[in-house]
């Protein structure tokens, strides 16, 4: 063992420039650090190691994804192709209706057509299975298959953090995290932002605006008695009188079927009525729509076109004449921020379907700032009562073992900067703690002398020795450590899971510093004389 | 030489019967607790619920904090000082729209001016089902890392000792919560982390001294012949300092995490604390003198065995 200190030295020596190069990266190979992840956080220190929400303040959201709505609004969608397919076949139907999130009730005009529909639903309605039949009644029921359903839910999950991440972007978020967590949930994390109502409006909305012609034939009044018929559906208006300050809601009558949505929009943005001074939001139609739009306005002058925002009425303003511009305003009495935001959440499209706050943590800056300054008094506190008990206990062979534990919180430090982990409070009292286990190596090795030592043998003897027999033992104890250090990370939630990781980096760490590095010290102080080595201070 | 122990010589095994009296006293105690306070006290990281961290800019009381918010019907939410008598943490539980409880506090701590100004530090709301989603982890989490170290050792040694091993780890994971209990203290996150990292840390301890025992049994020499419960007794002494020391120096980090973490991180570091100590007391007092009563029970009855054989 006491051979190739030449080589050993040399790789303790990239080791702490390797760490030293993560902690401090010179400008020379920051380029390279961060175009190579997982790279450092950005930003030189402090800022090499990302921190946490609880230590930096912002906002953790778990949104819960609706996915039996999902599954719904697809098969309604569905419920115009499927009506298509029937009549390209020459059935007709009288009646399609939704029944549970999945299932479609479908009634013949004729039972006598039962037999082309069963064609017509093999031939054509690949995502569906006809299910209880009932020839008779000319009845029956379209399924949609379970793997259909499975790949729609995938999908809409999918979809879903793609909107949240494009709206999260275009709201100016540096470095948010958001993340698939298990079937249907999305965990966003938004450093830095401490207004949680703007964040969460801004991500749960689902933003499904749609335009849709008013049927004026109809009171609404009465209407919202007495019920709709089928194709037209019953929407409000939320509106606050001005000297009441009451919130009344208007009911209107419109079309079931939206003319446009917005899918259709190329743009939305932010604008100030010249008169009012009120902020609005000018929404902009791909060609394709600016077309409907153009057709629709054309047919319907003297109508009123109502703009439905997630079942909200907006507004309904009468059609004046043909746009062919494709252009329209969303008013409404907004605030500059919420205009701001449904501009961005128009932009970023439409969730696929509801979302829920599951769970909400909002952390300010102060009381990040003050776990962060505890968390280091207690990394420099536990070193300084370790280091002094390894000290006084040890002596010499103490202070190797403190110099290990420098260097071992110095690659902890760094791999936690190499990695990409972040940082958090309960990550710190890993650290604080990692200082505790990681001298328990060491302890092992130099009882594990003294004993030899006290059998009778000479002091390289009981050095070699005492490091070749703690050795096993020592590898038994860093593998229990890390199972359960690998078992929270699995477990973890945000800040348990930087526990893990600074428990995990430290032991690891620990492996090459208290023995590897160790070893190298005590042969570089006893090892190196011809002469017989008279006694060892340990 | 500074040592705690030179060649201690200690029969522990001799007196395990005192010992395993002293583990189900305390197992009992911790028990009784946690059937008088109904449970032991979770947080809402597991019962689902709000909470609000508020400090004040000047010193205030619960009670006038709890007048402020039963103006908002939130009378009855806990409330407690966190630190000193400025911070305070508010816990409660609303109806459908309990994510803007957050705002709902402020709003009521804001209409109450004697209470001056404050800031909301944090504020928390976790759902019902991430709440028992996270209970039934918390849960797989604890029998995986028993079930993880379970395998390790009977691997690494044998099955006996695993088993062993696994008694203790639960015995101390028990001692901790019946300790949280009569600290009145609260099941979190963070405490479920040092509950996993005591089962993977006081482990150590068993690992070293099966080790030794092991490692005498190949050297023959003295111990050859001797009767095993006092191998047993010998190799726990040898690895005596150095099971005291290591779980002294775990012991000093958790505890100054205890004094200087701040408020959010002592009921862990309390838990440490109480884990490393059971862990270092079920080495020598449980995991060791367990092994010891199975290998007697197995030598008594194969003895029997041969007698019937004898007899036949």
């Amino acid at each position: 063992m006491q051979r190739r200190t030449g080589l050993r030295i040399a790789i303790v020596a990239a080791v702490i420039v390797g760490s030293l190069i993560y902690l401090y990266p010179p400008s020379f190979v920051r380029p390279w650090l961060y175009a190579h992840p997982p790279g450092p956080a950005r930003g030189l220190l402090p800022g090499t190691i990302n921190l946490g929400l609880d230590l930096q303040g912002g906002i953790h959201l778990v949104l819960g994804v609706d996915l039996d709505k999902a599954i719904e609004s697809q098969v309604e969608r569905a419920v115009p192709t499927v009506r298509a397919a029937f009549e390209r076949k020459g059935v007709a139907v009288s009646r399609i209706q939704r029944r549970g999130a999945s299932e479609l009730v479908v009634e013949l005009a004729s039972p006598q057509a039962f037999g082309a529909a069963q064609t017509a639903v093999a031939a054509e309605l690949g995502s569906f299975e006809m299910r209880e039949p009932d020839q008779a009644a000319g009845r029956f029921i379209l399924a949609m298959l379970p793997k259909e359903v499975t790949t729609l839910r995938e999908l809409s999950v999918r979809q879903a953090l793609e909107t949240i991440r494009n709206r999260v972007d275009q709201f100016g978020v540096a470095e948010p995290a958001i993340q698939q967590q298990g079937e249907n949930r999305i965990l966003v994390q938004l450093p830095g932002v401490q207004d949680p109502e703007r964040a969460k409006a801004l991500i749960g909305k689902t933003a499904l605006l749609e335009f849709k012609l008013v049927d004026e034939r109809l009171d609404a009044d009465r209407a919202a008695r007495e019920g709709v018929s089928e194709g037209l559906e019953l929407v409000y208006q939320r509106r606050i009188e001005k000297e009441t300050r009451q919130e009344r809601r208007v009911p209107f009558v419109v079309q079931r079927k939206a003319v446009l949505t917005g899918a259709d929009l190329s743009t939305a943005r932010v604008s100030i009525d010249q008169n009012t001074g009120e902020p609005y939001v000018s929404v902009e139609f791909s060609p394709a729509g600016a077309r409907v739009f153009a057709e629709v306005t054309e047919a319907s002058v003297g109508r009123r076109l109502a703009i439905v925002l997630d079942g909200n009425v907006h507004s309904a303003p009468v059609i004046r004449e043909r746009i062919p511009s494709g252009q329209a305003q969303i008013t409404g009495g907004f605030t500059t921020d919420e205009a701001t935001d449904l501009a961005i959440v128009l932009r970023a499209g439409a969730l696929p379907a509801p979302v829920q706050v599951l769970e909400e943590r909002t952390v300010g800056p102060s009381l990040g700032a003050d776990s962060i300054r505890q968390g280091l008094v207690s990394i420099g506190v536990s070193a300084l009562v370790v280091f002094a008990f390894m000290l006084v206990y040890y002596r010499l062979s103490g202070l190797i073992a403190d110099i290990a534990l420098g260097l071992n919180l110095l690659i902890l430090l760094a791999g936690m900067a190499a990695l990409g982990a972040t940082l958090t409070l309960p990550g710190i009292a890993g650290i604080a703690l990692t200082i505790g286990m990681a001298v328990d190596t060491n302890v092992l090795i130099f009882e594990r002398i003294r004993e030899e030592l006290r059998s009778g043998k000479t002091v390289r003897a009981a050095i070699d020795s005492g490091f070749s027999r703690a050795f096993t033992t020592i590898i038994d104890t860093h593998v229990t450590v890390l199972v359960t250090a690998a078992i929270l990370y699995n477990f973890g939630t945000g800040p348990v899971k930087g526990f893990a990781v600074s428990l995990f980096i430290g032991l690891v760490a620990s492996l090459f510093t208290a023995v590897f590095f160790t070893r190298l010290l005590f042969d570089l102080v006893y090892m190196r004389s011809r002469q017989p080595v008279a006694a060892i201070s340990i | 030489m500074l040592e705690l122990f030179r060649s201690p010589n200690y029969d522990f095994i001799g007196r395990r019967k005192w010992f395993y009296l002293a583990s189900a006293l305390f197992i009992a105690a911790g028990i009784a607790s946690l059937v008088a306070r109904g449970g032991l006290r979770v947080d809402i990281d597991f019962a689902g619920g709000n909470l609000v961290q508020v400090r004040f800019e000047r010193p205030t009381t619960i009670d006038r904090v709890r007048t402020a918010l039963t103006a908002v019907g939130l009378g009855d939410s806990i409330i407690q000082e966190f630190g000193d008598s400025r911070e305070f943490m508010i816990r409660f539980k609303l109806g459908a729209s309990q994510a803007d409880a957050g705002k709902t506090v402020q709003q009521a701590l804001a209409r109450e001016a004697s209470l001056g100004s404050f800031e909301i530090r944090r504020a928390e709301y976790v759902g019902p089902q991430v709440g028992r989603d996270l209970q039934l982890q918390a849960l797989y989490a604890v029998l995986a890392g028993l079930a993880g170290i379970l395998i390790y050792v009977a691997v690494r040694f044998d099955l006996k000792g695993g088993i062993t091993a696994i008694v203790a780890q639960t015995h101390d994971v028990i001692v901790a919560i019946g300790a949280l209990s009569l600290a009145d203290r609260e099941f979190a996150l963070p405490v479920l982390a040092a509950l996993l990292t005591v089962i993977g840390y006081s482990v150590n301890d068993k690992i070293v001294a099966y080790d030794r025992v092991r490692e005498n049994r190949r050297r023959g020499g003295a111990l050859r012949g001797q009767p095993f419960a006092s191998q047993i007794n010998t190799a726990i002494n040898q690895t005596l300092s150095r099971t005291l020391l290591t779980g002294v120096s775990v012991l000093f980090a958790a505890g100054v995490l205890y004094l200087f973490g701040g408020k959010v991180l002592e009921d862990f570091a309390f838990t440490l604390m109480v884990g490393v100590v059971a862990g270092t007391y079920s080495t020598i007092y449980i995991a060791a003198a367990l092994i010891v009563d199975w290998t007697q029970w197995e030598d008594r009855r194969r003895r029997a065995a041969k007698k019937v054989v004898a007899k036949a």
